[in-house]
C-alpha cells in the first residue's frame, strides 16, 4: 500500500498525533461494538428484566401506567390455572413432534446433498424455498390442505381408503398438522447447516475409517455424526427456542377467533398463544408477563436438565 | 462451489500474501463425502424432497388462479385455472396488501441495512481489534442469541405506547435494529477473509480505525454483507409475533395483513391463497435471483457454529 496523500502527516505536532492515535486504538473497538450493545440493552435485555417486574403487578391493557403490586399472586394463579398446564403440555408435545422428525430428516437430506450431484444448486435452493415462505402464507396453505371436507390431504387419504380426519378439532390431528407446517418450513434450512458442517469434516478421517474396513453406514455413524456434533447441538438449541415460542402457525390454523384460544377446547393452545390471550384479549398485562417469564424459566429448565443428563451420560461412558 | 462467492475481492490485495493468511479453503483436500457419485436412489429421494418443498407453493398458485367452487371440490384441481390476475387484484384490495407491502419493504429494508452495518462494525472489532474484555463481550453476544426476543413483548408494548409509537412502523423496526447472529456471522467471516497484514498496513500508513474500516474492511466484507442483508431481509419480512401485537389492521405488515384474510367471515379460499401468494412473491423473486448466494451464506455461517 502506498501512503495515502489524503492523510495529513503533520510532523509539527507529533505528541498530539500520538495521543489521538492511542485514543483511537483504545477507544475505537468499543465505539464499533457500542451500537449493538446499546440496542440490545434497550430493546431486549431491559424488557426481559422488566417483564419479571411487571409479572409481580396487576396491570390492565387500558391503563398501562397503573401498576398495582400483587407480589406472587399472578404466579400462584398461573400455577393453579388448567389452561397454563394445558398450554405447557401442548407446547412440549408440538415441540417434540415438530423438532425430532425435522432434525432427523434434515440429517438425511444433508447426507443426500453431500453426494457429488448434478444440479446440486437446484436441490439446495429447492430445499430452502419453504424457509422464504412467511409463517402467514405457509400456515394459510397448510390450513387449506388440512381442510376436513375438501382438503387435499384428506382426499389423498380417501384414495387409500382412510376416512376424513377432522384435523382441527381432534387434538392429536391438530397438533400433527401444526407440526407439519413447522417441519416443512425448517427442514431444508437445518439440512443446509448440516451439509456445511459435513463438508468441513476432514477427508482423512473417512479414509482412515475405510482402511479399518468400516462400511459406508458405519462411516456415517462413526465419522460424519461426531464430526458435525457441534452443529447438531446448535440446531437443537435454536429449534427448542423456536418451539417454545410457537405462535403464528396455531393462530392462523385456527382461522379466526378459534386461533387465539388454540381451538374450541384449547386443544392446540401454545404458551405463546396463552400469553397473547391473557394480554390482548383478557387485557391482563401482568398475567401476560407472568406467562412470558414462565416461558423463559421453562427454557432455562430444559437446558439445565439437558446439561445434567449429559453429565450423567458421560460419567457412565 | 458456494465458497466461490465468498473470496475477498482481488482488488484489495495489492501484493501477494503469505500462504498462511490466504483463505484456507482451497488448500484443503477435496471435500469429504463428495467422493461418491450419487446413484439413482439418491436422485429419486432428492427429487421427492424437492417436490415436497415446492408443491405447497405450486398449489398456492393453482388455488389462487381458480374460483372458490373449483378449489373446494373433491378431487382437488392440480392445474392452474384462469382467474389468477382477477384474484390477485381482489386480494390486493381486500387485505389492504398495497399498504402492507410498502410497510414490509420499509421495515425489512431498514432492519436489514442497520443489521448489516452494525454487525460489520462489531464483527470487525471482534475479529481483528484487540481490546480489554473482548472475549467476555463476545461470549455475551453469543449468549444473547439464546435469549428469545419475544419474551419482552409486554414491556416493549408499554414502551411503545409511552413513546407514542403504537401501531406505527418504528415500533417494529427499533427492537430488531441489530442481531447477535449477524455480529457472530460477520466476525467468523472477517476472521478468515481479512488478512491481518492489510489492517497493519493501514495502521502503518497512519489511517485511523474508521478509515481502515471504510477503505479496507468494507471491500473485503462486501460478499458477506450482501448475504447477511438478504437473510435478515427474509427474517424481518416474515416476522410475525411482535408486529401482530403492536400493529393493527389499519397499518399492517404483510404477515399481519394475511391473518385478516383467514379470519374473515367470507371464506373465499381462492382469495386467501391469492393473498398468500402475493405475500410471498417478493421473497420468492429474491430466491430465484440470489438463491445460490443465500444458500452459500447460510452454509458459510454454519461452519464452526
Amino acid at each position: 500500500m502506498s501512503p495515502d496523500p489524503r492523510i495529513r502527516h503533520d510532523r509539527d505536532r507529533p505528541r498530539r498525533r500520538m495521543l489521538l492515535h492511542r485514543l483511537d486504538l483504545r477507544g475505537a473497538p468499543y465505539a464499533f461494538i457500542a451500537p449493538f450493545f446499546a440496542v440490545f440493552a434497550a430493546f431486549s435485555f431491559y424488557p426481559l428484566v422488566y417483564t419479571g417486574w411487571i409479572s409481580l403487578h396487576r396491570v390492565e391493557l387500558a391503563s398501562l401506567d397503573l401498576m398495582e403490586w400483587v407480589a406472587f399472586d399472578n404466579y400462584v394463579a398461573l400455577w393453579e390455572d388448567e389452561r397454563f398446564w394445558n398450554a405447557l403440555f401442548n407446547t412440549f408435545t408440538i415441540g417434540v413432534i415438530s423438532t425430532v422428525p425435522q432434525l432427523l430428516m434434515a440429517l438425511g437430506l444433508a447426507h443426500l446433498l453431500n453426494y457429488r450431484l448434478r444440479g446440486s444448486t437446484f436441490f439446495r435452493v429447492a430445499a430452502l424455498t419453504p424457509y422464504a415462505t412467511s409463517v402467514g402464507a405457509a400456515a394459510l396453505v397448510f390450513t387449506m390442505l388440512f381442510e376436513r371436507d375438501f382438503g387435499m390431504i384428506n382426499w389423498l387419504l380417501s384414495v387409500v381408503g382412510i376416512d376424513n380426519i377432522d384435523w382441527e378439532n381432534n387434538k392429536w390431528a391438530a397438533q400433527t398438522a401444526i407440526s407439519t407446517i413447522v417441519i416443512w418450513r425448517w427442514t431444508g434450512y437445518n439440512a443446509l447447516l448440516y451439509l456445511a458442517a459435513m463438508q468441513a469434516v476432514p477427508r482423512e478421517r473417512y479414509e482412515a475409517a475405510a482402511i479399518d474396513g468400516a462400511s459406508r453406514w458405519q462411516q456415517f455413524l462413526k465419522v460424519t455424526i461426531p464430526g458435525i456434533r457441534s452443529t447438531v447441538i446448535f440446531t437443537i438449541v435454536l429449534s427448542t427456542i423456536g418451539a417454545t415460542q410457537l405462535f403464528g402457525e396455531p393462530l392462523i390454523f385456527g382461522q379466526g377467533p378459534n386461533g387465539i384460544t388454540g381451538g374450541a377446547d384449547n386443544q392446540y393452545q401454545t404458551l405463546g398463544l396463552l400469553l397473547y390471550e391473557e394480554g390482548w384479549k383478557n387485557y391482563q398485562m401482568g398475567r401476560a408477563a407472568t406467562v412470558a417469564w414462565a416461558m423463559f424459566l421453562v427454557l432455562i429448565l430444559i437446558f439445565v436438565i439437558q446439561r445434567v443428563v449429559k453429565r450423567i451420560a458421560s460419567r457412565r461412558a | 462451489m458456494t465458497t466461490q462467492s465468498f473470496r475477498a475481492h482481488p482488488d484489495v490485495r495489492p501484493h501477494p500474501l503469505p500462504a498462511a493468511s490466504r483463505p484456507r479453503r482451497r488448500l484443503l483436500a477435496p471435500k469429504a463425502g463428495r467422493q461418491h457419485h450419487a446413484g439413482p436412489v439418491t436422485y429419486l429421494l432428492l427429487g421427492i424432497a424437492a417436490l415436497v418443498s415446492l408443491f405447497p407453493l405450486y398449489w398456492t398458485m393453482v388455488a389462487a388462479s381458480s374460483d372458490n367452487t373449483r378449489v373446494t371440490q373433491s378431487p382437488p384441481p392440480f392445474l392452474p385455472g384462469p382467474h389468477l390476475l382477477e384474484n390477485l387484484g381482489k386480494a390486493w384490495q381486500d387485505a389492504a396488501l398495497g399498504k402492507a407491502m410498502l410497510n414490509s419493504f420499509i421495515v425489512a429494508g431498514v432492519i436489514a441495512l442497520s443489521t448489516v452495518l452494525f454487525a460489520t462494525l462489531a464483527g470487525f472489532a471482534f475479529a481483528k481489534l484487540r481490546f480489554k474484555g473482548r472475549n467476555i463481550l463476545l461470549m455475551l453476544v453469543i449468549g444473547t442469541m439464546m435469549v428469545p426476543p419475544q419474551l419482552g413483548v409486554v414491556p416493549l408494548f408499554m414502551m411503545m405506547s409511552d413513546l407514542g409509537w403504537g401501531q406505527r412502523l418504528p415500533a417494529v423496526i427499533f427492537p430488531t435494529l441489530v442481531s447477535a447472529v449477524g455480529v457472530f456471522f460477520m466476525r467468523q467471516y472477517l476472521a478468515e477473509a481479512l488478512p491481518d497484514e492489510l489492517v497493519e498496513a493501514g495502521r502503518v500508513d497512519g489511517a485511523h480505525s474508521l478509515r481502515i474500516f471504510w477503505s479496507i474492511v468494507l471491500p473485503v466484507a462486501r460478499p458477506a454483507m450482501a448475504v447477511l442483508f438478504m437473510i435478515t431481509f427474509v427474517h424481518a419480512w416474515n416476522d410475525f409475533f411482535w408486529p401482530f401485537i403492536v400493529l393493527d389492521m389499519s397499518n399492517p405488515t404483510v404477515p399481519v395483513a394475511l391473518t385478516q384474510l383467514s379470519a374473515g367471515y367470507v371464506r373465499d379460499q381462492s382469495l386467501i391463497m391469492a393473498g398468500a401468494l402475493l405475500g410471498t412473491l417478493p421473497l420468492l423473486a429474491m430466491f430465484i435471483v440470489f438463491g445460490r448466494q443465500i444458500v452459500g451464506g447460510i452454509m458459510q455461517g454454519a461452519v464452526k457454529g
